[in-house]
């Protein structure tokens, strides 16, 4: 009889104190991310596709058209193409694509970049990749690049 | 034209009866979703109206919205008419709840009597849709239905034959009259009838979550083992009317308990009694179910009716017993 009242007390004692749980957790902050609506801040080495460097003073990219990422690239999804111009040193870069369908996202590429001190490509901290054509996914570079200097 | 005042009256009440029930119905939808969230930790819906408050308007949209498939090898009647069966009863109940001593739409004597019967068709609603569904969920589902709702409600009404027995009544206004100057007279510390009476408030409490189907008593719709039990078979607005209907059940649970435990419309302090308080009261009550059932997980259907038979029943009669020698003696 003593043990049937005990298991009833401290039964009903157990309910009480789970409720007071969930009632604390009621009056906490809310700790999820609206996710359209704000974003978490990548981290520093999070490795999206690459994007190009710019040149802090110009804005312009600061890749000399070597080819070396084009040539280190195992999935070959890199084009470089650049041309040479009157009065100005070394090649300009007029093109540079990156096959992302094709992209393995190695990092061998940044990796081979002979540019100092700065490479010039880098990881994107950009994973809200969603798309509805595979041409989506190849990316001109460059154009990433001025559309982000404007 | 002469217009009887009285027919006015009725009117009123009917169209005031079923929007009271309709709103909460759709509200309480939305107030589930956004506490259960913060007892998780997030927001709930918020995208549809400031805090989410058209979410209710949208989603009776949607469920309107929808084909009512009718399963070939139901019963086509019983199929149709179990989700009237289960909303007719709860919106009937509220006639009889004084939510002020004004605000009643029939101050009838027997209004206890009268709540209690409407709310025993609520499972006959559940059973008749669940058997015409001819779905083996179903019917377990119907089958636990019936034995969890009798095992319940004998420790609930004799838990009110307890109050009865106090009150003298069974008329909920003169109930809540008794009951009114201050938080000491309200029968949920009426010590002096019952020392056990606190103990009654919580018996009453957990035989209305089991009688309203709500967790962690909901082994109608154990959706881990029955699907959806006796909701498998319907669809659109057919499954819209069963949870509206539920929802009505709570708020007539909570509005009884409201007003036979916590003085109905009587102020705690003695200052300004008024639809107000009961409201207040109503709807903490009505918060508390839903924070049990973000809180607990489902329990056995062992525990459900071991819970009932071994501890409820004989609890509940003792407290019956030990009620009516007070009442003997003093």
């Amino acid at each position: 009889m003593s043990d049937y009242l005990k298991e009833i007390i401290s039964g009903t004692w157990s309910l009480f104190v789970g409720l007071g749980i969930t009632i604390r957790y009621f009056f906490q902050p809310v700790v999820t991310v609206q996710y359209p609506h704000q974003t978490l801040p990548m981290t520093p080495r999070f490795r999206g596709h690459t994007e190009l460097v710019p040149d802090p003073e110009s804005g312009g990219p600061l890749c000399i058209v070597c080819g070396m990422c084009e040539k280190a690239c195992p999935s070959n999804c890199i084009t470089v193409r650049g041309e040479k111009r009157e009065g100005v040193k070394g090649k300009v870069l007029t093109e540079y694509t990156l096959d992302f369908t094709r992209c393995s996202l190695c990092g061998l590429c940044v990796e081979s970049c002979p540019v100092t001190p700065t490479k010039a490509i880098t990881f994107s901290r950009d994973y809200n990749l969603a798309g509805v054509s595979k041409e989506a996914y190849i990316f001109d570079l460059k154009k990433r690049l001025e559309a982000e200097n404007r | 034209m002469h217009v009887d005042p009285e027919i006015l009256r009725l009117v009123a009440f009917l169209v005031g009866v079923i929007a009271f029930a309709a709103l909460n119905a759709a509200y309480l939808v939305w107030l589930e979703r956004k506490e259960a969230a913060h007892i998780q930790r997030r927001i709930g819906p918020k995208e549809v109206g400031p805090f989410g408050l058209l979410q209710p308007l949208v989603d009776g949209i949607k469920l309107m919205t929808k084909q009512l498939i009718v399963p070939a090898g139901v019963d086509p009647v019983l199929f149709k008419i179990a989700p009237i069966l289960v909303m007719v009863p709860a919106i009937m109940s509220f006639v009889a709840i004084p939510f002020s001593d004004t605000l009643v739409a029939r101050n009838l004597d027997l209004g206890l009597l009268v709540i209690f019967a409407f709310a025993s068709v609520n499972v006959l609603g559940l059973l008749l849709g669940a058997w015409g569904s001819r779905n083996k969920y179903a019917v377990i589902s119907a089958a636990r239905v019936v034995s969890q709702n009798v095992a319940y409600e004998i420790p609930m009404l004799v838990t009110v034959v307890t109050l009865v027995m106090i009150s003298g009544t069974m008329n909920l206004s003169e109930i809540v009259g008794l009951q009114m100057g201050g938080f000491w007279h309200w029968n949920i510390l009426n010590l002096a009838a019952s020392p056990l009476m606190p103990v009654a408030f919580l018996i009453f409490f957990v035989c209305m979550l089991a009688e309203t189907n709500r967790a962690p008593f909901d082994m109608a719709e154990a959706e881990s083992e029955l699907v959806a039990g006796a909701f498998t078979e319907y669809s659109g607005m057919g499954f819209g009317v069963f949870f509206m209907g539920e929802y009505a059940n709570i708020v007539i649970g909570a509005s009884v308990a409201t007003i036979l435990f916590l003085g109905g419309w009587d102020c705690p302090f003695g200052l300004f009694p008024g639809v107000h308080w009961f409201l207040i009261k109503m709807y903490f009550l009505i918060f508390t179910v839903i924070w049990i059932r973000w809180t607990f997980p489902r329990t056995t259907f062992y525990g459900l009716l071991n819970l009932s038979w071994k501890i409820l029943i004989p609890i509940s009669f003792v407290n019956l017993i030990l009620t009516s020698a007070m009442l003997k003696v003093f």
